[in-house]
């Protein structure tokens, strides 16, 4: 059985908890004890029924409010498939939530009201999705019942949205008519409702979307997290070089290099646990020993020798603000890229993109919170990186505030100059 | 079937290794809280998979509140002998005696709440920056919210308004002095997850995971075991049940569950049949309120 992580966005009030309620409810995976603490809530929905959304809102504030502000993690399987999902939520002023909730994600569904079709949100999210590289997106046409489940409703929202993706880079796009609230074509396929729709369910959807070609197997990448050194009698020589395989494969008498150093050595095993493995692949954590003794420590990357990996401390970058200290060319921050950590300096704010339409905006002088920019990095030491697009694990970094140490900002590897 | 194929569990397995090496790599004086219960001896088992053959980069920590299962005690010690790894032990009792604090009364009473002052003590007492706990998100609706890397303030409170985005593999644990993060490995882990990692590693866990006979006193229709530490009222009536523990917490606030389960299969197979999740099966301490758990986090509480 694998996992498909994924995240639910829309609007607001597009009915993003209800789906994940149906989801869970009717793959029955909400127990007798959680339901009836929201029966207990007394908050029902319009038709009655009890409000699956109160499912998903945890925290007392969205329960006070209504709306969802933090992404929730909530989890469900069938005898197919483990599925992970977060549930980001809908408002603009949260769109770096929903950015952490996609950088992990390999599908996003994203929801549109039938009623209201392709709106400013739907747009954004399809528009944030693929900047996250998200391979996969499902269009869920929502609320069908309330337009009397029309064919020729569904068919419009489906030519706008093309439309509309020409502009995106998704090559896997896919459409489903749904009533979250009724449980239309959520879990069951509804041929009573919808007999003109052909397609799969969207659970059934969700079970066969493939995810292991998902892992980046080409280009091998193994940063080093922690060095293995047990100093005991019986492992007295023991070096141990701890991390994961971010991408790629590794196996003993692999010829490999030791970044940023350029030592070139083999693998002399792959270990777990103190178990020897034939061969380690992408997402494992693993332990490499190496034939020779080299020097390698906490951030170093060891890659296979026939793999190029661009050793860089300039390069262009997409990057999603997320702090409400606005970001302004020049500044100093923190830079982490999986096991290292270094200063830059973010030289210049090329463009804004326009989330709604993925137009450049130029000349701008500041970023705020939830935009999206283009920026050109210098970093104080080497860094080994990918572009984005090429190796998902290898390409992303985080920006940390110098004195608050808070997390400010998303960033994508676009161009490596050297 | 490609060769190079993952299961879930061996997935699973992968992100919290990942998770603990980063851990060891961030932070200088990380711990690992250690209850004896089935959360964390599988954190311990990931913890040999990420360091053997070397040590472990941190020590194991329980807080003991004096109120624990004696058969989690002596798995929690025997454990730690067999590892060789180091055990800290401090007790809520010491904490009760020099800070002269009150211990709850009444039907509900626990020491859940003097926990905390506790832990925040001992994190201080050895300057932690880091403490692994088996929280896992699928448990309560306020841990559905809470990052890997759960940063808490000088007094251990969370603030869910201001937790840090957490992206890809990528964990931020820069603090300032005196703050510290809450790691949970083991975050994307279901009940099941756990029972069937714990199946497929061969774990040995503490005997009450499984079905034995015990006393018990019939509470709000929950069967609590009968013990020296429980609140008893005159008409209490202890009765012998054949029952088991789904969640290993304090004897006052964790409850029972009738079961037939004597080995791991019929464990899985009756959490599969099972109607009621593991915390409301069994736990009194989230039901006083709608936010119970979310107010006991924004406290300092693990």
């Amino acid at each position: 059985m694998d996992i498909l992580r994924f995240i639910t966005a829309g609007n607001v009030d597009d009915g993003k908890s209800t789906l994940i309620g149906r989801l869970l409810y009717d793959t029955k995976q909400i127990f007798a004890d959680q339901l009836e603490a929201i029966e207990s809530s007394g908050r029902l929905n319009e038709d009655g029924q009890i409000d699956l959304s109160l499912l998903t809102d945890g925290l007392k504030a969205e329960r006070e409010q209504g709306i969802t502000i933090d992404v929730a993690y909530k989890y469900f399987s069938t005898e197919k498939r483990k599925f992970i999902i977060a549930d980001a939520p809908g408002h603009i002023q949260y769109t770096r939530n929903m950015v952490t909730g996609a950088s992990n994600s390999n599908l996003s569904i994203i929801l549109v009201d039938a009623r209201k079709g392709v709106q400013e949100q739907t747009r954004r999210h399809s528009i944030i999705s693929t900047l996250l590289g998200i391979p996969h997106l499902v269009i869920c046409i929502n609320k069908m019942d309330l337009v009397g489940y029309d064919e020729q409703v569904y068919n419009q929202i489906v030519e706008d949205y093309k439309q509309f993706a020409k502009k995106l880079k998704s090559k896997d796009i896919t459409f489903i008519p749904v009533s979250a609230l009724k449980g239309d074509n959520i879990v069951e396929s509804s041929e009573l409702t919808m007999p003109w729709y052909q397609g799969p369910s969207l659970l059934e959807h969700l079970e066969q979307v493939p995810v292991s070609q998902d892992f980046n197997l080409e280009d091998s990448r193994f940063p080093v997290q922690y060095v293995i050194r047990p100093l005991t009698a019986e492992h007295h020589d023991y070096r141990g070089y701890a991390g994961k395989v971010i991408s790629g494969t590794y196996k003993a008498g692999d010829k490999v290099t030791v970044q940023p150093s350029g030592q070139t050595t083999t693998v002399k095993s792959v270990e777990l646990g103190g178990k020897v493995l034939e061969e380690a692949f992408a997402p494992m954590s693993v332990v490499l020993q190496l034939a020779d003794e080299v020097d390698i420590s906490r951030g170093d990357v060891i890659v296979k020798a026939a793999d190029g990996l661009e050793v860089a401390q300039e390069f262009e970058a997409e990057v999603c603000w997320m702090h409400n200290k606005a970001l302004k060319p020049g500044a100093k921050l923190l830079l982490r890229h999986n096991s290292t950590e270094t200063r830059c300096v973010v030289r210049n704010i090329d463009y804004k993109i326009d989330i709604n339409t993925l137009d450049h905006l130029e000349d701008v002088d500041q970023v705020q919170l939830n935009d999206i920019c283009r920026v050109q990095i210098k970093t104080a030491s080497p860094l080994l990186l990918d572009k984005y697009e090429n190796n998902r694990s290898n390409g992303g970094f985080i920006l940390i505030d110098e004195t608050s140490y808070a997390t400010v900002g998303a960033g994508m590897v676009a161009e490596i100059e050297y | 079937m490609d060769k190079r194929y993952l299961d879930y569990l061996d997935q699973l397995e992968a992100e919290a290794i990942h998770i603990m090496r980063e851990v060891a790599g961030q932070f200088e004086k990380p711990a690992l809280l250690f209850s004896g219960g089935k959360d964390s001896i599988t954190l311990v088992r990931l913890a040999e998979k990420a360091f053997r053959p070397g040590k472990f980069p941190f020590p194991l920590v329980h807080i003991d509140t004096g109120h624990n299962f004696p058969e989690a005690i002596r798995y929690r010690d025997e454990l730690a002998e067999r590892l060789g790894e180091k055990l800290i032990v401090r007790n809520v009792e010491d904490t009760i005696k020099r800070k002269n604090l009150s211990e709850p009364t009444g039907r509900y009473a626990s020491r859940n709440a003097l926990q905390t002052h506790t832990l925040l003590e001992t994190i201080e007492e050895f300057g932690f920056d880091a403490c692994i706990g088996g929280a896992r998100r699928d448990e309560e609706k306020a841990r559905a919210k809470e990052r890997i890397f759960s940063v808490r303030d000088e007094f251990g409170q969370w603030d869910p308004k201001r937790q840090r985005p957490e992206l890809w593999n990528i964990y931020n644990g820069r603090i300032n002095k005196g703050e510290n993060v809450r790691v949970f490995p083991i975050s994307n882990w279901t009940e099941l997850d756990v029972w069937n990692y714990i199946k497929r590693e061969g774990i040995a866990l503490p005997h009450i995971y499984y079905t034995h006979e015990r006393e018990c006193l019939v509470r709000d229709g929950k069967l609590m075991a009968w013990s020296d530490f429980i609140y008893q009222e005159p008409d209490d009536v202890v009765v012998k049940k054949q029952v088991r523990f789904r969640t290993v917490g304090d004897m006052t606030c964790t409850a029972a569950v009738e079961s037939v389960a004597y080995d791991i299969d019929a464990v899985i197979a009756e959490i599969l049949e099972s109607k009621i999740s593991e915390r409301g099966a069994t736990r009194i301490d989230d039901k006083l309120s709608e936010t119970a758990m979310e107010d006991r986090k924004k406290g300092g509480y693990f």
